[in-house]
């Protein structure tokens, strides 16, 4: 993390606030709090914030404010954001039907890394990971802390269709797709959730700075979870504040 | 209240200013290419500037409408026609029941909008009107208008019942080859000081590979002090990033929200419009401006519109006397009835 915030100008009506240049927790803590802290005492001209890994994307009304006030203002509300870490989160559950249809790179997985299929599915399901940013399709979380122990790369010719709720492995990162889309990653299963819904008032389920916990679940629960999101009756399983389980290599 | 699509021309989708706020969830914006041609189009027909309206790329479609109606056509030139005889641009006409608007291909430009007086029925998602077709959401069922679709309205009264045009110096001319303004960064400092002069100093060409979502540039290679790929971060409209390959990408209506590549600079907003309406094998020349001269550029733009707004007020001309206005502006011989709106 820099000890200086950077500010960098991205066009007429728009800076990035930059924070670091590495992936970090920390980093990660203090742009959760420092949205918060914006959003709370938004100044004028504010027109949207964008939380990535190590920055946040500022949108302003160039008519209102212009870039140096701007900056002025976000560095006072900078000062009264905390460092600490963030004492406020959630550990959002995921089932996840492993293996079979649903993942069917799982025993690659397994093969790759000289594992059971059995110890891929524990060590993916023993940790909680921290969802740093959304973005590349919406409700695409970016998720950090999975181990290196079932770290696999991605496939050498991307699928053209990967259907909503697939989870996958590239590299070392984990994922979910939430719209059916192409994509390269080993996939190991799948979640009847809904991760992204756009007719509903909160159109994507994870936000930035969420824990996401999954869960093993047999195909006969995947189906009638699957059942209950499409009555509307599935209540995905939210702990405020729980205990988050970090990946120890 | 309705109109159906008779032809749904090349690429044509509802568009508005676009899904602001969800950019956070990963959401991309989407909205007018062009937003000053949006704009001016709905002042003309009574309408808040960014209400829903069609954006036509390339080819138009052919529409026969159910009702009377004011409309406007502004952006790139396509030949619009009712009933087989041109209709002037920048300027609200009205359109009575069975009247067919048609269009041929681009003359100038690349993007024409139609604006309705009526408003589009069409539902609020994120709130927005904007179609997003690689999200397939917004607009039309979450996709281009298709031949045989029917578009109704939300509401059964006109806008305006008066007709309204557009001073002659307000309208922008399309070129094949443009001067488009930049600010520096946010990660101009990645790139050798020679490159960003190349990046300044020479030709690029549009590719092919140019739509919606991005422009992908032709021309002197940018290079990198070490390495193109940075930790993701926030992408806006007009976002020009360096790949790898040292060819520019200006990301557009429908970029991803987030990026990893190095931007070497941002397009400022007054001219997003301008870009908007060049397609492949036009020519770009960027051109360094300040964050202050940005700053001025930006507020002379949005005086220039509401001053267009406010002459939109003033000129309009009642309903009877249309005929013989269609005549002295333009020089042409319009076919236009008019006399049955009430």
């Amino acid at each position: 993390m820099y000890d200086k915030v950077k500010y960098l100008p991205a066009g007429d009506s728009s800076l990035t606030m930059e924070f670091g240049n590495e992936i970090s927790v920390k980093i990660n803590g203090k742009i959760r709090n420092t949205v918060n802290a914006i959003e709370s005492s938004p100044p004028e001209g504010l027109t949207e914030l964008i939380p990535t890994y190590r920055s946040i994307q500022v949108l302003y009304d160039p008519s209102v404010i212009d870039y140096g006030d701007m900056v002025r203002s976000l560095e006072k509300i900078l000062h009264s954001a905390t460092d600490g870490g963030v004492d406020n989160y959630r550990i959002v559950e995921i089932p996840t039907c492993y293996g079979g249809e649903y993942g069917p790179d799982l025993e690659f997985v397994a093969k790759h890394n000289n594992l059971t299929v059995d110890d891929v599915i524990k060590i993916h399901t023993g940790s909680d990971y921290l969802l740093y940013m959304l973005g590349f399709t919406p409700g695409f979380g970016y998720l950090g802390g999975m181990s290196e122990k079932i770290a696999t790369p991605r496939l050498q010719v991307p699928r053209t269709i990967i259907p909503g709720g697939s989870v996958g492995i590239a590299a070392t990162q984990t994922g979910i797709y939430p719209i059916d889309s192409p994509g390269g990653w080993q996939l190991i299963g799948r979640t009847p959730i809904k991760l992204y819904d756009p007719l509903s008032e909160i159109p994507v389920l994870l936000n930035a700075g969420d824990y996401v916990r999954f869960t093993s679940i047999t195909e006969e629960e995947y189906l009638s979870i699957k059942e209950a999101v499409e009555k509307n009756e599935y209540k995905v399983n939210i702990i405020h504040n729980g205990e988050v389980r970090l990946n120890v290599l | 209240m309705s109109f159906k699509v008779i032809k749904a021309g090349l690429f044509t989708t509802v568009q508005d200013k676009g899904r602001y706020s969800y950019q956070r969830f990963g959401m991309s914006v989407a909205g007018a290419m062009d937003p000053f041609a949006l704009r001016v189009a709905n002042m003309l027909v009574g309408n808040e500037p960014y209400e829903a309206a069609l954006e036509a790329t390339f080819l138009g479609p052919t529409l026969e409408f159910k009702d009377h109606e004011a409309i406007a056509i502004t952006g790139g030139d396509m030949s619009p026609k009712v009933n087989n005889n041109p209709i002037p641009m920048w300027m609200s006409v009205y359109v009575k029941p069975g009247d067919i608007l048609s269009f041929s291909g681009v003359k100038s430009g690349l993007r024409s909008y139609i604006a309705f007086s009526r408003k589009l029925d069409i539902p609020l998602i994120m709130g927005s009107r904007s179609t997003f077709t690689r999200g397939k959401i917004g607009g039309y069922e979450g996709r281009k208008l298709a031949d045989n679709d029917v578009l109704g309205f939300r509401d059964s009264q006109l806008s305006t019942t008066k007709g309204s045009f557009i001073r002659r110096d307000f309208i922008p001319s399309y070129n094949k080859e443009e001067v488009i303004r930049v600010v520096l960064g946010p990660q101009d400092d990645y790139f050798l000081e020679e490159s960003i002069q190349t990046f300044l100093s020479s030709t690029y060409t549009i590719t092919n590979e140019a739509d919606r979502m991005g422009y992908r540039l032709d021309g002197e290679k940018i290079l990198h002090r070490q390495g193109a790929d940075i930790i993701s971060d926030g992408i806006v409209f007009g976002s020009i990033q360096v790949p790898g390959h040292g060819m520019p990408i200006i990301m557009m209506a429908d970029r991803a929200t987030t990026g990893g590549y190095t931007k070497i600079a941002t397009v400022i907003t007054p001219d997003l419009s301008r870009l908007a309406q060049m397609g492949p094998g036009s020519k770009i020349n960027f051109e360094r401006v300040t964050l202050e001269e940005a700053s001025i550029i930006y507020r002379d733009y949005e005086e220039r519109l509401s001053l267009i707004g406010s002459h939109i007020k003033e000129a309009t001309f009642h309903i009877s006397e249309l005929r013989s206005l269609n005549l002295s502006i333009n020089g042409k011989k319009f076919m236009v009835d008019v006399n049955e709106i009430k």
